[in-house]
């Protein structure tokens, strides 16, 4: 008795050549819209900001006329921002992650933690922006400085950085770190000799994206209080600032439409500042990546 | 001690010391009984293999021996294991203070991604060596007992990932010995080798049981035969028969034991 009859096989077989083909069409047509749609707000945002991205652009304040505003307050004040959120966030999530994948026991409590720290980090960017204001910024009195919007940013990251992080520890085989415990090496020689060596590709690399997003959150900033037009540069943690998606947003609102091309100006410059960020995270992740 | 020996009065009465002494052992992972009553006498200087099929609790006992085991959360233990006639099960008995004393090397070759030096000087450099003189002799030291030094000499900064899976298990061993264990145990050593790079680390097993006494889980009955002074053969968690090798493998006593050894199950 023969169950696969070759004849009708072959016949099948244009058939489901041909449903083949048309799911092939579908996804490349699902990719191509993605892309076309990108390219089409790239095309717009170029034409439309690369007159005003002159060297002056760079060098002036904010201002009421479109000729005369620039981006430095803004530029210098993210900077100030990652300054503070990127050591803050890494080592609250680094250290978050080691404890619950290296230290904690398995058991319902831990499972629990670990996944309500998965759901945190769908919690959209407003309600962490309330938890800054309450916290940090009255309770501590920390004002809307840099120091009270870098830890509201680094609290809106941490759950991604700590999932990125756990994910890359988890990777790093077993039988290497068995092979530190059988010498006699402690818990923490173990991670900082053989665990970590091994998931600092994957935990920057999960870092520095989401240090990427909270450069371009706005909506925390915006319920912190973080003012828009600022003539000076900060000049210590406490100082107030601006950052560059509120300068957006700012000129993006205005009526003039010259204002509508600095903010395309303003766009182009936090783009290219994802970018360098994203390629530090390219940059490091194939320098160290390792080989089992 | 002298109760254990009467008990195993099979054993012709020990020129050596006892190293490892089980008594009572039993393990639970989670409601699974893995080991049920092992007594176990080990002798210093001796290849002692533990040989039996899968799932018998070969490899759980020899990774209860420098606590591995625990790394597994649910595990549970009863019964003692002496080690040089102290309780590895003692509060006070740290297992990192074991596992100085008792060196492992793995089924699977698992050097660290680093150089060849570094992995050898790992473990000295755990217990606080940092004079680079005395780590280079470790290294030297080290690979030359574990019979790869004139292969790997010339190139010691080079990834450890770049050696061949023998010369990768020889780096392991290597590894093991820098830490001057008193014990090694190797939980089926050339289970993921090829049939030459099996015989080298056969050769060196042979070798090192002059310095150390070894304590081998192996699948492959022919190699328990070549290589190990004592035979103790598991099943179901149980210790079915503990002998000299030529006996076990000649006339064992129990009818399991030949059943297995003659391949009619296993």
């Amino acid at each position: 008795m023969k169950y696969v009859h070759h004849d009708s096989v072959v016949k099948r077989m244009q058939n489901r050549l041909t449903v083949n083909r048309i799911f092939k069409t579908i996804f490349f047509l699902a990719t191509l819209f993605a892309l076309l749609t990108l390219a089409i707000l790239f095309y717009r945002i170029i034409s439309q900001g690369v007159g005003y991205l002159t060297l002056d652009f760079f060098q002036n304040f904010g201002s009421r006329f479109p000729a005369k505003a620039g981006i430095k307050a803004a530029l210098v004040g993210s900077i100030w921002l990652m300054c503070v959120v990127a050591p803050v966030s890494l080592f609250l999530g680094v250290g978050t992650a080691i404890y619950l994948e290296e230290y904690a026991k398995k058991n319902k409590l831990n499972d629990f933690i670990r996944m309500n720290i998965s759901n945190l980090s769908g919690v959209p960017s407003v309600v962490f922006g309330l938890l800054g204001l309450t916290i940090f910024v009255r309770t501590l009195s920390l004002g809307n400085s840099i120091l009270a919007a870098g830890f509201t940013m680094s609290l809106l990251i941490l759950p991604v950085i700590i999932v990125a992080a756990q994910e890359a520890i988890r990777a790093v085989p077993k039988d290497i770190r068995e092979a530190s415990y059988g010498m006699g090496a402690t818990k923490w020689q173990t991670i900082v000799n053989v665990v970590l060596p091994s998931a600092i590709p994957g935990i920057l690399t999960g870092g520095i994206l989401a240090l990427s997003r909270a450069v371009g959150e706005t909506a925390p900033l915006i319920v912190i209080g973080v003012p828009v037009i600022i003539q000076f540069l900060p000049e210590n943690l406490l100082s107030q600032f601006t950052a560059l998606p509120m300068q957006i947003y700012d000129w993006a609102k205005r009526p003039q439409l010259e204002f509508q091309s600095v903010a395309a100006a303003g766009i182009l410059v936090l783009m290219m500042f994802l970018l360098i960020m994203n390629s530090i995270a390219v940059f490091i992740r194939n320098k160290f990546q390792k080989r089992y | 001690m002298e109760q254990i020996l009467e008990k195993e009065s099979k054993i012709i009465l020990p020129t050596k010391d006892i190293v490892y002494d089980t008594q009572q052992l039993n393990l639970w992972y989670g409601n699974h009984h893995a080991l049920k009553n092992i007594d176990l006498p080990i002798r210093e200087n001796e290849v002692t293999a533990i040989i039996g099929p899968s799932g018998c609790g070969k490899s759980t006992y020899i990774k209860t021996l420098n606590r591995m085991v625990e790394l597994v959360p649910t595990v549970k233990t009863t019964g003692k294991i002496l080690y040089r006639e102290r309780n590895i099960f003692d509060a006070d008995y740290g297992v990192e203070e074991l596992r100085t004393k008792v060196g492992m090397v793995f089924q699977k070759p698992n050097p660290f991604p680093k150089s060849i030096y570094d992995n050898i000087a790992y473990g000295p450099r755990i217990h606080g060596i940092k004079n680079k003189k005395i780590l280079d002799e470790i290294v030297e030291k080290s690979l030359r007992g574990a019979a790869i030094w004139d292969e790997v000499k010339d190139r010691l900064t080079t990834n450890a990932y770049s050696l061949s899976g023998g010369q990768q298990q020889r780096i392991c061993i290597a590894r093991c010995l820098a830490i001057e264990p008193d014990v090694i145990l190797m939980d089926e050593p050339t289970s993921a080798l090829d049939p030459i790079s099996t015989l080298k680390v056969e050769e060196l097993i042979q070798q090192l049981k002059e310095d150390y006494s070894i304590i081998i889980v192996t699948h492959n009955m022919q190699q328990a035969a070549r290589i190990s002074d004592k035979t103790a053969f598991f099943l179901n968690g149980e210790v079915v028969e503990y002998d000299d090798t030529d006996i076990i493998f000649s006339t064992p006593s129990d009818n399991r034991t030949e059943d297995y050894i003659s391949g009619r199950f296993g």
